[in-house]
């Protein structure tokens, strides 16, 4: 794997190799030393053009675990903020020598700008770019909904006729879109349950069904529910009328949990809104695979790095 | 004028017809067949298209303001590389040309450059701002003679100061040349709403922000019994209003870019940032809607809007990177590969969209005759059994942002008369010089 840009076009055995590779970093977590030689003297830069602490703190726990040396380059009170552009700062991590750039950026496409530009040789991990992909938590995903559903024997599984709903605002959402591709590569069916204005305006070339109404599709008993981060600012740009009528008719509340099929999962990428998308009940309840998410993103983020820095390189 | 006389040997001219035409005293002296060469330059055009000088309603020259994108000079230099005799300046330079002084400075640094006329856009609002009518009567009395009037890269959104500057520039014959963009459905906007701006995640230019002024002004326009021209119209929507417009007998004229007629919004699926122009690059079905609407009438010019960027300005993430794409170099070969390979146009309506009708709308005199006796020599001719990949090499404005770099392009302009002399020799830009003109400066003009 030369670079991690985009879920779109990742083919299945691609992605059953990532989830089965982290399946393998997951059992470091649980020695003693939690630690693995593989990427020793390889440098890991995390590139973060937006404020990120969770997704940055899981990338560096991953490239540490596996003995790289990683450089933390933000945006606030450096060459970012003072309107360094994105080419002359590849050239830096470049000149650096940079093995792998894992790039948080506000704008939709960077990732693929900095990959295919030619300024920079080093593997590039698309770490959330706008509003377009968000690979690794996608596989994230992939793989605590496979752990859960397989257990110890998830390895070398897909998820095969696992139906999916997510929920929320899918037309700003890298975590959907990423979402989107990958699980129904993995053979899940995936529908989407957004207000219209919360949707792409055209989703015919999306892997996907589409739907507005919560409660019907919760009455299709799914097997995982999983409910997207409702942003500050689309509360004031009249996508819905406030958050109580987003919550009342959109949220996963109490009422909603407790119809959900016994074995079902409630996912959420975080940071949640509690009482806005997600009630306290269903974040806390035994179906919410919230804190395996957040412990699986660093397995995942070490398989990915991993099958980035070793190995040959296919374009060498 | 020219003293020199030219012979230029077996052309065709667009209607079909072969001729010889005699260049002399700055005009077109004669034609027909076998005439004498005595004491003239022979041009030999054997296979060479001649069609009048192109006239371009829509150019971004940038100076004065933004000399590192492209100068009066450097800009009617790739004019003359692209078969142009004269451009429309836009006014959104800086300063903004919104006054008689800008205007004359912009027109009097084009007569000194040589290469074409260039005539300037006067501003509608003052600075571009959209509040208030910038002086219209001062630029139109003014020694450049504004008659169009534009706050392109902006709208006029206001319907009234709309409707007010479309009353107003009747009072000289002007018209208002409109950049159709609402501006509250566009905020933010990267590239056409669609299926695959979502599966982008770059936010949408939907093609309603442009319909919807475009029905919005044409009523307006009927209203007031004004004339109205709507700039680069890019999709099939937008066709079908003027389309109406035009059957209900308002005075609407509209323009088409090169770019809208053959490149489609995939194109920006790479994220490459010489794509991002706006308005953006649209479906497949709406380019086949622009080329129908050129071919009958619906759309009655093609217009460049060439529009100089540096480097740094697209050698970037797409989010940041500048709208907008040069093309007078390639404007014809374009027009060529899009409509006139596929027969949908001739080369007489390729005189037509790309000369006398621009030159008509915008009221320049001297421009967009049919090249016959006793027409002013403004001329160009064109090889259309060539072919070429383009190269930085081919644009000879300041800027290389064009999406045709490395494209197989057809045709090739190979001669252009300005004022009875070539700017444009075998392909080659005469230097200014040659013109009999001082060299003009750079950087400092009075």
């Amino acid at each position: 794997m030369r670079h991690l840009l985009t879920t779109v076009g990742l083919t299945h055995d691609d992605a059953v190799r990532i989830l089965d590779v982290a399946e393998d970093m997951a059992g470091v977590a649980e020695r003693e030393i939690k630690k693995l030689p593989a990427l020793r003297g390889k440098t890991v830069v995390n590139l973060f053009f937006e404020d990120s602490t969770r997704t940055r703190i899981s990338f560096e726990a991953a490239a540490k675990r596996l003995s790289a040396d990683v450089i933390n380059f933000s945006a606030k009170g450096s060459s970012l903020s003072k309107g360094e552009s994105l080419k002359d700062t590849a050239q830096t991590l470049s000149a650096m020598g940079a093995d792998a750039v894992v790039i948080r950026h506000p704008s939709s496409g960077a990732p693929h700008t900095l990959a295919t530009s030619g300024w920079i040789d080093a593997g590039i991990v698309n770490a959330g770019d706008g509003m377009h992909q968000h690979p690794t938590q996608a596989l994230l995903d992939a793989f605590t909904i496979r752990k859960r559903l397989h257990g110890a024997a998830s390895r070398g599984r897909a998820l095969e006729g696992v139906r999916v709903l997510i929920v929320g605002d899918v037309v700003h959402s890298r975590v959907a879109r990423s979402n989107a591709w990958l699980l129904t590569t993995l053979g899940a069916e995936v529908e989407l349950v957004a207000p219209p204005t919360l949707l792409p305006v055209d989703t015919h070339t999306w892997p996907v069904t589409v739907s507005y109404d919560l409660d019907a599709a919760l009455a299709g008993a799914p097997d995982v529910v999983m409910m997207l981060r409702i942003q500050a600012e689309r509360m004031h740009a009249s996508f819905f009328p406030n958050s109580r009528e987003y919550a009342r008719i959109w949220g996963l509340d109490e009422e909603r949990l407790a119809r959900l099929r016994p074995g079902s999962m409630v996912m959420h990428p975080g940071p949640m809104n509690r009482g806005l998308e997600i009630s306290a009940a269903a974040a806390d309840s035994a179906q919410s695979t919230v804190r395996e998410q957040v412990a699986n993103g660093v397995s995942v983020r070490m398989a990915t790095l991993y099958l980035l820095l070793s190995g040959e390189r296919e374009d060498a | 004028m020219s003293d020199e006389t030219y012979i230029v040997r077996g052309a065709t001219l667009a209607d079909g017809t072969r001729t010889d035409l005699r260049v002399a005293g700055g005009r077109v002296a004669e034609l027909g067949r076998g005439l004498s060469d005595a004491g003239a330059s022979v041009i030999d055009a054997d296979g060479l298209i001649a069609l009048p000088g192109l006239v371009d309603l829509h150019t971004h020259l940038r100076e004065p303001g933004f000399e590192q994108s492209e100068t009066v000079l450097s800009g009617t230099r790739a004019a003359a590389a692209g078969g142009f005799t004269a451009v429309f300046a836009m006014a959104n330079t800086s300063p903004v040309a919104d006054t008689a002084g800008v205007v004359e400075q912009v027109a009097s640094l084009g007569e000194r450059a040589g290469y074409a006329t260039v005539q300037p856009i006067g501003a509608v609002t003052v600075g571009l701002e959209g509040t208030r009518l910038a002086e219209l009567g001062a630029m139109a009395a003014s020694r450049a003679a504004v008659r169009v009037f534009s706050d392109d890269g902006k709208c006029v959104w206001d319907p009234q100061l709309m409707r007010r500057a479309l009353e107003y520039v009747k009072a000289f014959g002007g018209v208002i040349a409109q950049h159709a963009q609402e501006p509250r459905l566009t905020e933010g906007a990267q590239m056409n709403e669609g299926a695959l701006s979502g599966e982008l995640g770059l936010a949408g230019w939907p093609a309603v922000a442009e319909e919807s002024i475009i029905a919005r002004d044409v009523l307006l326009a009927e209203h007031v019994g004004s004339r109205l021209h709507v700039c680069h119209v890019s999709t099939a929507g937008s066709v079908d209003v003027i389309r109406w417009a035009k059957a209900r007998g308002i005075t609407v004229t509209a323009e088409v870019t090169p770019h809208h007629l053959l490149l489609t919004e995939q194109n920006a699926a790479g994220y490459d940032a010489r794509y991002k122009v706006n308005p953006p690059l649209r479906r497949e079905e709406d380019v086949l809607a622009l080329r129908e609407g050129l071919a009958d009438g619906t759309i009655d010019i093609v217009a460049t809007d060439h529009a100089p960027h540096p480097v740094e300005s697209k050698d970037c993430e797409w989010d940041a990177a500048a709208f907008g794409m040069v093309g007078l170099e390639t404007a014809l070969s374009v027009v060529h590969a899009a409509v006139v390979a596929n027969d949908m146009l001739s080369w007489a309506d390729v005189a037509r969209v790309l000369s006398s009708t621009p030159a008509r709308i915008g009221g320049l005199a001297g421009h967009g005759r049919a090249i016959e006796q006793g027409a002013p020599a403004e001329f160009t001719l064109y090889d259309p059994s060539a072919s070429r990949v383009l190269g930085a090499e081919d644009l000879v404005g300041k800027s290389t942002n064009s999406p045709y770099l490395a494209r197989t392009l057809p045709g090739r302009v190979l001669w252009t008369f300005h004022g009875g002399r070539p700017t444009l020799a075998s392909a080659r830009i005469v230097e200014q010089a040659e013109l009999g003109r001082k060299p003009a400066q750079e950087a400092t003009h009075g």
